[in-house]
């Protein structure tokens, strides 16, 4: 793809403030995203992952900040804009579902009222117009009945029906860019299904990007184009999201990939003790010096006990930060 | 449902079990309708077997898990554990049931107790069940926590000093200590962080192994339940619609809903769209008529919207089948060669 | 930090006054009842008097200094009834449901609708003045707002995955509400507690400004002040000097339970994200 992405993080800091010092929950955090491209964050909790999506949006909110770095949106700088500038880029031209929609939604007012209100809000639709374009966009996440369903408040849904209408609000204006952190993890499996589905079938058709957060790496790599691990406030390794799971570099990926029983291995391969990836995931205070991943790592030398890793450009394309990559 | 194997080494068996609950109604009772979480579930473990026991949210899995416990009053059926029948019993029989049947938890953070140490937790169900040597108590606890790999000194901490997947090894210990026969495994892996899951996972296997345990093991993750399970039992809206060999589950998936889970599995190897079912779970409270997946399913004729549900059907192989049309579907699927269940690339 | 200053401020206000009821034969001055002497009535706060003297000439300082003993024990007993029976209510009725929890909750509603102090009134009314009378019919009263939050507490925590593992593992009832719930809720029943004493504290002063407190010639802070009502413009310090250790007391006790609030709340959620 040509021309400038569409968003490009470089080297980003954030940093929790927890009263008595500064720690950096994520660093050197820098990838790029382009205009219609799928890209996914993948990691376990506390890896930095969901702080920031919420960085790219505005919403960090203490103890959490910026602590350094640029995120460049549409070729501007986003990073250090006035709270109105960033309210009005939010919902606008970059977009966010959570994992439970329950929570993001109001549970106090109509589901339609709440699409209504970014058309209100954004375009400056009238309230009878807005509400039009809001039966609409219900009908556009595939929600049967939508002039009956405009009505209901959410407790009135099932779980798959509130995340179409979260994914509606968050299309309703349009937006350059669609993140989606875990926006299937609270659901079964077959609903999930049909919410990926229809998140990508959308933002297929509107040119939007995808920022996808998940825990879950098949799912990253079946959804996304390229996908970032995230390990310990840093990305460890950065790939196109077949290589990453036929190929992967960092032992951590790597582990990952082994660990975890895959659908038809014990058909094919039999029955074996799964490789385990020892030690536990550290917390953000307590973060190894080094390469972060060093205590859990069977190749760990002395120097990924001492040195933190550069990012490393791979011949087959895509980053890693290891010392020991092939 | 009679299984063709010898029915000695069951060690348990749910016979026709139905958990029926009242919902809603007006201040004097007249909406009140019946739910029916499970409506005539028929399972069977054996000895040293791990059943898996698959299905969405508001299946019946966990009502299941809950009636085998005795902390659900089944409305109609029996169980049968380790040679005694638990049903219709009353509920202060709870703790001779405790020493045959116990659970670990999906959520390792909410499951233990805050204010207590592991040892505390781990202690109080011995006297509780009348263990009283203080020697006998201490070696019984240092056992198994070594037997969970966690080191003895460690039983004088709380809760909060250990990590996710620690607490998740105390939560089995829990489950352990009174030498139980069965131990039902509610999601034990899925509220674990991803690199900590392959580490539990091999740690409940062992244990069966070395302490000769049965397993019904709930979960969502397909990947999960076919590494660990011996046979599988799929359920659908308060019934089960399949059950069989884990190899045959995976492999010859003979109902539309078994084929349709593993379907919405996304392939990390390949781009393509997950395979969608079609509509939400219907409401348990209004079951749509004729088979219960009908209306999702995209294999459905008339028979099926309109016959009254199909019945399982156990074929010679012990496979057994509650849909219409599951041979034909069986036939096409041979035809188009697959185009479900991933397979190693 | 000002979440410490609430616990610091209010603990030692708490703790002094506890400190002066328990040393009070050596802090006073006089004994409060018989050292009597007409000779000194109604002498103004002075070097001598360091809170002045009544119209018996009884020294206030050593009054105040002795009233703190039955303030404090009807404001800590008091509420530790009302404690032991909200928790019991509350708790048994948040974890059985059922129709114990209708009897409790319609117990609880009827309570909350009698305004407290008259119902207490009531009870002095039928069991006569004195301190065991002042004891039950405060600590019979006051305790609603623990019971709902035990039973409020109860209904969330029995749904714990602890809870449930409890049970799996065969605990009988009383054994599950004692050391599965009773310990996770303790911290909102002592921040209860804690401004519960504080009230029960100023009912004793206003029953006993109503003459139904302890007996006259032993003093409590509420009695001081009844009988300092009429000399309240030509020697006030009969009435500052109770009115301040009441005040005081009661300031701390409050604040020694927002303090509490603050540092017990978030310590029952996890802390981790």
């Amino acid at each position: 793809m040509t021309g400038a992405p569409l968003i490009e993080v470089e080297d980003l800091r954030i940093d929790l403030d927890d009263g008595e010092r500064r720690v950096a929950a994520a660093e050197g955090i820098s990838f790029r995203i382009d205009r219609g491209e799928t890209f996914g964050l993948v990691g376990e909790s506390g890896c930095g992952k969901s702080i920031t999506a919420l960085a790219l949006i505005g919403l960090l909110r203490p103890p959490l900040s910026i602590g350094a770095g640029m995120i460049r949106f549409d070729g501007r700088e986003i990073q250090h804009l006035s709270a109105a500038a960033q309210r009005d880029l939010r919902g606008n031209r970059i977009a966010m579902i959570f994992q439970e929609p329950m929570t993001a939604l109001n549970p106090v007012s109509p589901v339609g009222r709440q699409i209504a209100e970014m058309f209100v809000l954004h375009k400056g639709n009238s309230w009878r117009e807005a509400h039009q374009l809001a039966v609409e966009a219900l009908a556009s996440v595939r929600v049967p009945a939508p002039e009956r369903r405009v009505n209901d408040y959410p407790h009135q849904l099932s779980g798959g029906m509130r995340q179409r209408v979260m994914i509606a609000i968050a299309l309703a204006c349009g937006p350059d860019l669609l993140i989606a952190d875990e926006p299937t993890t609270a659901l079964d499996v077959t609903v999930q299904a049909e919410i990926i589905e229809l998140m990508r079938n959308l933002c297929a058709e509107r040119g939007t990007a995808i920022l996808m957060i998940s825990h879950d790496l098949g799912l990253v790599a079946n959804v996304c184009r390229r996908v970032a691990v995230m390990y310990a406030g840093r990305i460890v390794e950065e790939r196109g999201s077949a290589d990453i799971f036929r190929t992967p570099s960092h032992p951590y990926t790597q582990g990952l990939v082994d660990s975890l029983p895959r659908l038809g291995s014990r058909a094919a391969l039999g029955r074996s003790r799964l490789k385990e990836i020892a030690g536990v995931v550290p917390a953000i205070t307590n973060f190894p010096d080094g390469c972060r991943f060093n205590p859990r790592c069977a190749h760990a030398t002395d120097i990924c006990r001492s040195v933190a890793p550069t990012a490393d450009l791979l011949e087959a394309g895509g980053l890693v930060r290891c010392h020991h990559h092939a | 449902m009679h299984e063709p194997r010898g029915k000695d080494d069951l060690i348990l068996s749910v016979e026709d079990l139905a958990v029926h609950f009242p919902v809603g109604g007006g201040l004097l009772g007249r909406n009140r309708r019946m739910l029916r979480a499970v409506d005539g579930v028929d399972l069977n473990l054996k000895r040293g077997e791990c059943l898996g026991l698959v299905g969405e949210s508001g299946s019946g899995k966990s009502t299941v898990a809950l009636s085998i416990l005795g902390l659900l009053a089944p409305t109609r059926g029996r169980i049968v554990l380790d040679g005694q029948v638990i049903t219709g019993r009353p509920s202060g029989d709870r703790k001779a049931l405790a020493r045959i049947v116990q659970m670990v938890f999906q959520d390792p953070y909410a499951s233990l107790n805050p204010r207590q140490t592991v040892r505390r937790t781990l202690e109080d169900p011995l006297r509780v069940h009348g263990v009283t040597a203080r020697s006998e108590i201490e070696d019984r606890v240092a056992t198994m926590l070594r037997h969970v790999g966690l080191r003895p000194e460690q039983a004088d901490r709380y809760p909060h000093e250990f990590s996710g997947g620690q607490r998740q090894r105390i939560g089995i210990a829990r489950a352990l200590i009174l030498n139980p026969r069965i131990v039902i495994c509610d999601e034990p892996v899925s509220a674990l962080d991803v690199s900590i899951r392959a580490q539990i996972i091999n740690l409940l296997l062992e244990l069966k192994d070395t302490l000769g345990l049965s397993y019904i093991m709930i979960s969502h993750d397909l990947g999960v339940v076919e590494h660990m399970s011996d046979r599988v039992a799929v359920m659908y809206l308060g019934r089960i619609v399949e059950n069989g060999d884990w190899r045959e589950i995976f492999e010859r998936p003979a109902h539309p809903y078994t084929r349709a889970l593993i379907a919405a599995i996304p392939d990390p190897l390949h781009h393509a769209p997950l395979a969608t079912t079609g509509g939400d779970l219907p409401n348990p409270l209004n079951p749509p008529n004729g088979c219960a997946f009908s209306p999702r399913c995209r294999y459905a004729e008339d028979l099926c919207r309109h016959e009254p549900g199909p019945v399982l059907e156990t074929r010679p192989d012990g496979h057994a089948v509650r849909c219409w049309r599951s041979e034909e579907i069986a036939g096409q699927a041979a035809m188009a060669s697959g185009d479900n269940g991933h397979t190693q690339a | 930090m000002k979440l410490r200053a609430n616990l610091v401020i209010g603990g030692t206000l708490f703790a002094l006054a506890v400190l002066v009821g328990v040393l009070a034969p050596w802090l006073a001055h006089t004994d409060p009842v018989l050292d009597a002497n007409l000779m000194n009535a109604e002498e103004p706060p002075s070097w001598t008097w360091w809170f002045g003297t009544d119209d018996q000439g009884r020294d206030i300082y050593s009054r105040v200094v002795y009233g703190a003993r039955v303030s404090l024990t009807v404001g800590i007993v008091s509420q530790l009834i009302n404690s032991v029976i909200g928790v019991a209510l509350g708790l048994s009725a948040g974890y059985w449901g059922g129709w114990w929890d209708d009897v409790v909750n319609a117990l609880t509603n009827v309570m909350l609708a009698i305004p407290s102090l008259i119902f207490a009134l009531a009870i002095m009314a039928v069991l006569g003045p004195g301190l065991t009378s002042l004891l039950i019919a405060l600590g019979l009263t006051n305790w609603s707002f623990t019971c709902r939050i035990a039973r409020a507490s109860a209904l969330s925590l029995r749904n714990q995955g602890y809870v449930q593992a409890a049970t799996v593992l065969g605990y009988g009832d009383l054994r599950i509400m004692m050391t599965q719930l009773l310990p996770n809720m303790l911290g909102p029943i002592v921040v209860i507690g804690t401004l519960g004493m504080g009230s029960a504290v100023l009912s004793e002063a206003a029953l006993s400004f109503l003459g139904l407190g302890v007996r006259p010639p032993f003093p409590s802070w509420g009695s001081m002040l009844s009988d300092a009502r009429d000399q309240i413009t030509t020697a006030p310090w009969l009435s500052v000097f109770p009115g301040l250790a009441i005040f005081l007391t009661v300031l701390g006790l409050n604040l020694l339970g927002d303090g509490l609030r603050d540092i017990l709340d978030p310590h029952s959620r996890s802390r981790r994200t």
